[in-house]
């Protein structure tokens, strides 16, 4: 047992005076019933966050929730219920609603429960309790002072922080029982400036599963103030973006929200088992130049997009989807694994107790290649270095996709030149990464701001790559 | 469709939610709240998916929740639970209070005035419950999926169809005295297939949604408009880059009217992050263009009697004649701007565009030759600037007539321009959105593609 364990058991179990004795109890109930496996899914979230605002601390808001939500599966069916109270009585009445997905019969039989060594890839510590409101209150307005000192254009300065505290245990028929504390911080900041009657909006941040201090060390907290009046200051400058098919030149971390788009969603096993992905059936196949490897890694320590261990108690792992060049497999949840005759990649998730877990990725980024960030510039005659961007779509039957740049410069003769204003960029997700042309030497990850969302449900992701060259990509300009 | 029985089980748990309300707003006094504001809500439904013609989910949804905002003066703090105990209204009040402690002295923060407070307010019918077993969904749905099926046999794949009910109450008061309740009911018909010709492959959906069960559309109908949708998409390509004229489809055309409206509300403009600063009484439409606000339309599915604040809505104009009449505000913002405020505190509601008389089919042939846009992919739209590039995916129309189908391309231009250059808005309304428009012509965008 390990201490992650017991601090959740204490928090979701001992108020309520469930034992594991009871929650194998429950799930042999809903085993009465013809499901192939059953899990119990408790969680409690704290959440609070602080906004300055006009150089005052406007608002503050705290919230708290708990509840349990219990899964049975038969073949490709699920039934699902959940309760807002922990205790035997609405796990009782959660699990007779759930099992009614398959008549009474009996088809498996409940493992005993038993958890086992898992990661430790942050501290279970409540990022809410580990700062003073006092210490809180005093980032925000220091990070303000910092904004505001950067430039005299500077009329808006809005920062926002936010703490969460997550605990959540998984008790399921297969035998699977384990637990995460899992914090995750956020700090945001966002800026209007204004000059000669034109205004413009920079917007940064960054977090992971840390707890305050994060912001406070290394100046962090005030190196995002500078850089969101930086992002203002570049586009006030701005020129229209060209328009139609070009070379473009992504710079590392966060643009790797082209992955996610182009290829993640893509990949994820509910798609392929039903067939409805541009990648359906394409293991083996080449989908991207031999210079791209591409991985899905839950378990790099304190990122925004890592866990211990997913929604169904499967510790998180180090998935390879594309290994120079050739798919090599799918992210999966334990139902599409066990559909699709493969095991669970540990990429089974859910918003909340109140949703179903499904197959979603964690930290998506693709490896360093072997070029220099200056030679790929400056091997372009012509077109777009695209180094920040806001969020991206995708249509995994299709497999188009958009994603819109929010900081982005022409490339003219090798040189990185004028800005231009924020544009979509569109591709096909199955051959965009068949055009890439050069593989920087300086993979980066994003700063801990990607939430991702999916029928209907977001969770916290993270994306990263090093600088791409990528040749005939659609640029949604005007000029 | 199922006959509905009118029940009254919802409704009965009101009245333990207002008295949880009261108790509430009598905690924030006591524990020093010079006034509060409190929410309570509470939805319960059903909701099931099918696939290739078995069911692969059941959901059981009960979700619950309670919110309370405290002014300590001129302090505010907020905070919410989904625990309705004692003990954590206690400890949910605790916790807003001890915010508030931290926040500063906002001359502007506060209560909306009481004398704006929906004290009488009627009955806007939006209540049908639906007692839709999971195996009634789960025929309906297969129902559904059946008629995409039988469109064509190139539709050879399907994400499914989904059926829901969900009954709500949703419960506002203040230390005003004011306490507002209402129960609704939303169901819902969807269903998203997959046509496949070689390797192109073409997902689309359709899906009908409505306060009472008997107005949906048929599962019949549902079905066959998701595969008509997906067939039509099949053997995309992509266009020329250039300047064209774009027709947004009713679909999609929304989109268009819900950035005019965000570019309008009191928080973009007190923070001037809106390209239509300083826009009242200037003509951002033209001059043949009325967007209203219908708040109180039976059974309209954003119709409420009063906003976030329990303020009173109300039926206007927001444009007329092209003319800016009025922005969309809370208090706090109407406080900041020195203006009253517009009952939007949680935004518009059924905001609906005058349509012209020409169908879609009369709309392509005004604009001869251009660009039919019936999916938008991306966010793409800097409210700032008015900067607008989003992908798109549509139909390549000559001579007002849809020659193919057209994908991987983006649209791009600037809010202001578009809004200049609409020529003409159709006769063929959504009335499933929250904002009511037929479809929109554009005299001209920039196109991206080959």
């Amino acid at each position: 047992m390990s201490d992650t364990f017991d601090i959740a058991k204490e928090i979701l179990l001992t108020p309520a005076g469930l034992t594991e004795a009871a929650l194998q109890g429950v799930l042999g109930n809903i085993l009465t019933h013809n499901v192939d496996s059953a899990d119990i899914y408790f969680q409690t979230t704290r959440h609070e966050s602080w906004v300055l605002e006009d150089g005052i601390i406007k608002e503050g808001s705290y919230s708290l929730d708990r509840g349990v939500g219990i899964r049975a599966m038969a073949g490709e069916k699920t039934g699902f219920a959940y309760a807002d109270q922990i205790d035997l009585d609405s796990l009782n009445q959660a699990a007779t609603t759930a099992r009614a997905i398959a008549p009474h019969g009996h088809s498996a039989h409940v493992q005993t429960l038993s958890s086992s060594s898992q990661h430790s890839l942050y501290a279970h510590r409540d990022p809410i309790l580990g700062m003073s409101e006092n210490n809180k209150i005093d980032l925000l307005r220091q990070i303000d002072a910092e904004a505001r000192k950067q430039d005299p254009r500077v009329t808006q300065v809005i920062v926002s922080l936010s703490g969460v505290f997550d605990v959540v245990m998984v008790a399921a028929s297969d035998g699977a029982l384990a637990a995460d504390v899992r914090p995750l911080v956020r700090l945001n900041v966002s800026v209007v400036v204004e000059h000669e009657g034109r205004r413009e909006t920079g917007y940064t941040g960054g977090g992971g599963r840390y707890d305050y201090e994060y912001f406070t060390e290394q100046g962090r907290g005030l190196g995002y103030g500078k850089e969101a009046v930086r992002l203002a200051l570049v586009n006030l400058d701005a020129q229209a973006a060209p328009a139609g098919s070009m070379t473009v030149v992504l710079g590392a971390g966060w643009p790797g929200v082209l992955l996610h788009e182009a290829i993640g969603h893509g990949l994820e096993g509910d798609f392929n088992r039903k067939q409805t992905s541009a990648f359906s059936g394409r293991v083996g196949e080449r989908v991207a130049s031999d210079q791209c490897t591409v991985v899905d890694d839950g378990t790099l320590s304190n990122r925004r997009g890592s866990l211990n261990v997913d929604d169904e108690g499967t510790p998180t792992q180090h998935t390879v989807l594309i290994e120079n060049g050739i798919l090599k497999g799918y992210m999966q949840d334990k139902l599409n694994g066990r559909l699709m005759g493969a095991g669970s990649t540990g990429n089974g998730r859910r918003e909340s107790y109140a949703h179903l877990p499904m197959p979603r990725m964690t930290n998506t980024y693709m490896l360093a290649g072997k070029y220099d960030p200056q030679e790929i510039i400056s091997s372009v005659d012509k077109g777009i270095y695209a180094v920040n961007f806001g969020g991206g779509q995708v249509d995994i039957t299709s497999g188009k996709f958009v994603f819109s740049a929010s900081e982005a410069y022409l490339i003219e003769n090798g040189k990185v030149t004028h800005p231009v204003k924020g544009a979509t960029l569109i591709g096909n997700g199955p051959d965009v990464l068949t055009r890439v042309k050069m593989v920087g030497n300086d993979l980066a990850m994003d700063e801990g701001v990607g939430t991702c969302g999916k029928e209907g449900q977001s969770v916290p992701v993270g994306v990263g790559q090093p600088t791409l060259r990528v040749d005939d990509l659609t640029v949604g300009g005007t000029a | 469709m199922v006959e509905p029985h009118k029940e009254a089980c919802v409704g009965m748990e009101r009245e333990k939610l207002e008295s949880l309300l009261e108790q509430l707003l009598a905690e924030a006094k006591s524990q020093g709240a010079t006034a509060a504001e409190a929410d309570v809500s509470l939805v319960t439904g059903l909701s099931v998916n099918v696939r290739k013609g078995e069911v692969e989910t059941v959901e059981h949804n009960k979700d619950r929740g309670l919110g309370v905002t405290v002014y300590v003066g001129q302090r505010k703090g907020s905070a919410s639970t989904s625990d309705f105990s004692t003990q954590a209204i206690k400890e949910t009040v605790t916790a807003a209070c001890g915010i508030a402690k931290y926040t500063t002295s906002d001359p502007y923060a506060g209560l909306a005035d009481a004398a704006l407070m929906a004290y009488n307010y009627e009955d806007l019918d939006l209540n049908h419950p639906w007692p839709l077993s999971a195996e009634q969904g789960i025929e309906l749905g297969i129902a559904c999926e059946a008629a995409a099926f039988a469109v064509d046999k190139r539709i050879a794949n399907t994400e499914g169809a989904s059926v829901s009910s969900h009954q709500g109450a949703r419960i506002y008061g203040n230390s005003h005295g004011f306490i507002g309740s209402y129960d609704t009911t939303r169901h819902s018909l969807s269903c998203s297939v997959i046509a496949q010709e070689g390797d192109d492959m073409q997902r689309d959906y359709w899906y009908s949604s409505s306060r009472e069960p008997n107005a949906l559309e048929s599962a019949a109908d549902v079905g066959r408009k998701s595969g008509e949708r997906a067939i039509k998409r099949l053997g995309g390509r992509r266009i020329n880059t250039g300047k064209m004229p774009v027709v947004f489809a009713t679909e999609v055309a929304s989109s268009l009217i819900s950035h005019f409206i965000s570019a309008i509300r009191g928080d973009a403009l007190y923070r001037k992050t809106t390209f239509l600063l300083d826009s009242l009484d200037e003509a951002i439409f033209p001059s043949f263009m009325t967007i209203s606000e219908h708040p109180h339309i039976k059974r309209g599915l954003s119709s409420a009697p009063f906003d976030g604040e329990g303020v009173r809505t109300q039926t206007r104009d927001i444009v007329s004649e092209g003319v800016v009449r009025s922005y969309v505000l809370s208090s706090y913002a109407s406080r900041r701007l020195g203006m009253e405020t517009t009952g939007n505190s949680g935004g518009v509601r059924n905001l609906t565009v005058s349509s012209g008389s020409k169908d879609l089919a009369g709309l392509l042939s005004e604009m001869d030759t251009g660009f039919l846009v019936t999916e938008l992919m991306g966010q793409g739209v800097n409210q700032t600037t008015g900067d607008y590039s989003r992908g798109a995916a549509g139909f390549w129309v000559e001579g007002g007539v849809i020659q193919y189908p057209v994908e991987e391309i983006t649209i791009a231009g600037n809010l202001r321009d578009m809004y200049q250059g609409i020529q003409a808005v159709g006769s063929d309304v959504d009335f499933r959105r929250n904002i009511r428009t037929g479809s929109i012509l554009i005299k001209e965008m920039m196109i991206a593609g080959t």
